[in-house]
């Protein structure tokens, strides 16, 4: 059973990972079930997105405690999802901050040392600079599939299925550049 | 057999094509807008958007009255507009298979109240399927069609955000061909007066007694019986989180027909488990219904009528503990804004400098409620601000319409707005409305409407014209301006407000998502002038933040509307 959590701000690209990850899953015979978000919250909302793998799967939606992987899209929602994760689990991020409104206007602060907060939480830690990354790949909109490149790494699943699922979801005009997007995140989380 | 990960709502598509539908009418509501969307991909399919849900489900009534397999699907709220129809339809029948999908949204992602569709299916008399995934979406919507003719009334699809907004496995089969039926003249039948409309009501119970017989028989209803010690009765997305929560350790009778309820089975069921739970999100319909009956079980006394359920709900409840979960950081929240460049930021920030009471409608707009713009005073339901603003100004002192607009989307002013209009030119109000004018169906992701000039299938379509509409309906001052022009907005509303009569102001620039609007430059402050003064910040958007008395746009977020700038005192940002 894999519990897959993609959490990030409405219009980072969530609903195309959760589909590449559903993609993958089901083309290794498991039983698949992904939860979306659609509607309001998609306008700059923190949006979670559910991606449940394995024999027989009832829930679309995962419970706190019960999540083996999150992709944090952004460092704040990273910190907001993080006690979802198994103890164990893993988090795997990009730093990019984007301020939600009640920071904007002064209400209230953005947490600081957000991979210092994140160390009260037994699970493993990876911050990718997905921004960045994807940007040298050819889109920052590619900062998604970076971090499933990152992924990828300890997924226990071949590249080339990897490969095959990104062939099957992403429109052929935006595939280069998700692959290489993949192969960067990939190569970053190697080192 | 052909197997895919579809969206519930692409599988209720899958479905209406499957079954052999014929015609699609649909008003977009959020969860069920890609059932309609979908439809319209197959060729043999007719799907359009209707103005609104009313004309949607009777547009579908007429189809299958006409003897055409027809659908319409719709949020929860659209079945209150859809309501009147689906009443009296419920007495005339059909003559081909009628379908009305209604999606629930609990915990409320995305709509104004979590009202329980299933008090309809009652009150309608209209019987009522649940699918509990992606595969049962498809059959399920496949064998409402059936029932539909069997028993010669429309059938209510439940669904809800968790099942219409998840994927999972579906078989594909083929399309069945169901040729158009004869329409045969029957005013006995069709016509609704109150000479044939108390004989129809006696075919009405009399139906409802043969959909008991079925309830109790229908394969759609599903008895797994495990450990006897719980027994659990659940529908839809409960069942799954029960059955997530409580696995082999639970019996289930999982109700795929949720109006009528099969109440000898379940008698049955009761008497083969210690203790029977009732797991329903919302209102305790089926709970209230079995009491009626004397079968003794437990529902909200547990559990909640308010927002959603999980696994973890039913484990608290039910097996008590075993949840185990690190504790949450107490983050500041993210709420939904206006995005960069929306051009209804604009108009809010004229309307909350002008500190006008402003009575708001449904869609991205309502967006314009939240700090820094807090320009929004009221929001109820589809076409509320026009009739609203026309009461709120009827019954205070003349001088309150001085200070009070309405504010309203295109699509919601098609929908539900033209009638308010109407009746503010009709009893002389002196009401202003502001009619947003971003040439989309925005909120539920883009829909083609009657003036956007395309179809659901985008194909061109006669453009309504906004302006002679407003006209028509008896309006002598109607006024037009750009929403990134603040002083034309400005000194526009101020005169409209000065006058008391009706005027109609359409702000009209299209949505900054458009694929068609063309993204600008992204801005940025020049850091020297800048005196942090915090003007630009007023607009809410995303994009600006406020650091170290220092104004900051971030590029990745900015599409170059350039509404920031026009505030700036020191013109710093370009």
């Amino acid at each position: 059973m894999y519990n897959i959590m993609i959490v990030g701000v409405g219009g980072q690209g969530s609903l195309l990972a959760s589909r590449i990850l559903g993609a993958l899953y089901t083309n290794r015979g498991f039983d698949v079930k992904v939860s979306e978000v659609h509607g309001m919250s998609q306008r700059g909302g923190s949006v979670v997105t559910y991606v449940r793998a394995g024999e027989n799967i009832a829930s679309p939606i995962i419970a706190p405690g019960d999540a083996d992987l999150i992709l944090g899209f952004e460092q704040l929602e990273a910190l907001r999802w993080a006690h979802y994760l198994k103890p164990g689990g893993s988090l795997i991020y990009s730093t990019q901050e984007i301020k939600p409104m009640p920071v904007l206007t002064g209400a209230m602060e953005y947490p600081a040392d957000i991979p210092v907060k994140l160390e009260e939480y037994n699970i493993k830690k990876l911050a990718v600079d997905a921004l960045t990354i994807a940007t040298r790949a050819g889109s920052p909109k590619a900062a998604n599939v970076v971090l499933l490149g990152a992924a990828s790494v300890h997924s226990g699943t071949d590249i080339s299925d990897w490969e095959t699922a990104l062939r099957e979801t992403v429109p052929p005009k935006f595939l280069e550049l998700n692959l290489r997007a993949f192969k960067a995140g990939r190569e970053c989380a190697a080192d | 057999m052909e197997k895919k990960m579809l969206l519930g709502n692409v599988a209720v598509a899958r479905g209406l094509y499957e079954a052999g539908c014929r015609f699609v009418s649909s008003y977009p509501g959020t969860p069920s807008t890609e059932i309609t969307e979908h439809a319209a991909k197959y060729d043999e399919i007719y799907a359009e958007w209707a103005p609104n849900e009313k004309v949607a489900v009777e547009s579908s009534i007429g189809a299958a009255i006409g003897g055409a397999r027809s659908f319409s699907a719709m949020k929860h709220v659209g079945l209150n507009v859809a309501a009147d129809p689906i009443f009296t339809a419920s007495y005339t029948g059909i003559t081909a298979g009628c379908v009305i999908a209604v999606a629930d949204d609990m915990g409320m992602h995305s709509s104004q109240n979590e009202q329980d569709s299933r008090h309809y299916a009652r009150a309608a008399k209209l019987m009522m399927l649940e699918p509990a995934d992606s595969r049962e979406c498809k059959e399920f919507t496949k064998l409402a069609f059936e029932l539909s003719e069997k028993y010669d009334t429309p059938v209510l699809l439940r669904l809800s955000t968790r099942i219409s907004h998840s994927q999972s496995v579906v078989s594909l089969d083929s399309r069945v061909d169901v040729p158009l039926k004869e329409y045969k003249k029957d005013i006995s039948k069709y016509v609704m007066m109150p000479g044939m409309a108390k004989k129809r009501h006696v075919v009405v119970e009399e139906r409802e007694k043969k959909l008991r017989e079925f309830a109790e028989t229908c394969d759609l209803n599903k008895i797994e019986m495990n450990d006897t010690k719980i027994g659990i009765i659940a529908s839809g997305i409960a069942y799954q989180y029960a059955r997530e929560a409580l696995g082999d350790k639970a019996s289930y009778f999982k109700l795929g027909l949720i109006y009528p309820l099969p109440v000898e089975s379940i008698k049955k069921f009761a008497a083969q488990v210690d203790k029977l739970y009732v797991i329903e999100e919302l209102d305790d319909i089926f709970e209230t219904h079995l009491k009626k009956h004397g079968i003794k079980v437990t529902g909200k006394e547990l559990f909640s009528k308010i927002g959603e359920y999980s696994p973890n709900t039913i484990r608290e409840k039910i097996s008590g503990g075993d949840v185990h979960a690190a504790t949450a950081f107490d983050a500041p929240p993210r709420p939904p804004a206006l995005c960069p460049g929306c051009p209804h930021r604009g108009i809010f920030y004229v309307l909350s400098k002008l500190r006008l009471t402003v009575y708001g409608d449904i869609g991205c707009y309502t967006l314009g409620a939240l700090s820094p713009l807090n320009a929004m005073d009221i929001t109820l339901c589809m076409g509320a601000s026009v009739s609203g603003i026309h009461g709120m100004n009827m019954a205070r002192e003349p001088e309150f319409a001085k200070h009070s607009v309405a504010v309203i989307g295109d699509s919601t002013f098609i929908h539900s707005g033209i009638t308010g209009l109407i009746n503010i030119v009709y009893n002389q109000s002196p009401s202003t409305v502001i009619i947003l004018d971003n040439s989309i169906t925005g909120m539920t992701g883009h829909q083609q409407n009657p003036a956007t000039g395309l179809t659901l299938k985008n194909r061109p379509a006669p453009m309504l014209d906004l302006e002679a509409m407003c006209r028509a309906c008896g309006v002598a001052r109607i006024r037009v301006c750009d929403p990134y022009d603040l002083k034309e907005c400005e000194s526009i509303v101020k005169e409209e407000l000065s006058i008391p009569e009706p005027s109609v102001i359409i702000a009209r620039r299209p949505c900054a998502l458009l694929k068609s609007v063309k993204r600008g430059e992204p801005l940025a402050v020049d850091e020297e002038k800048c005196i942090g003064c915090g003007m630009c910040m007023k607009i809410g958007c995303p994009a600006i933040s406020l650091t170290d008395k220092k104004a900051h746009i971030d590029s990745a977020l900015c599409v170059g509307c350039e509404l920031c700038g026009k505030l700036c005192p020191k013109n710093c940002i370009g």
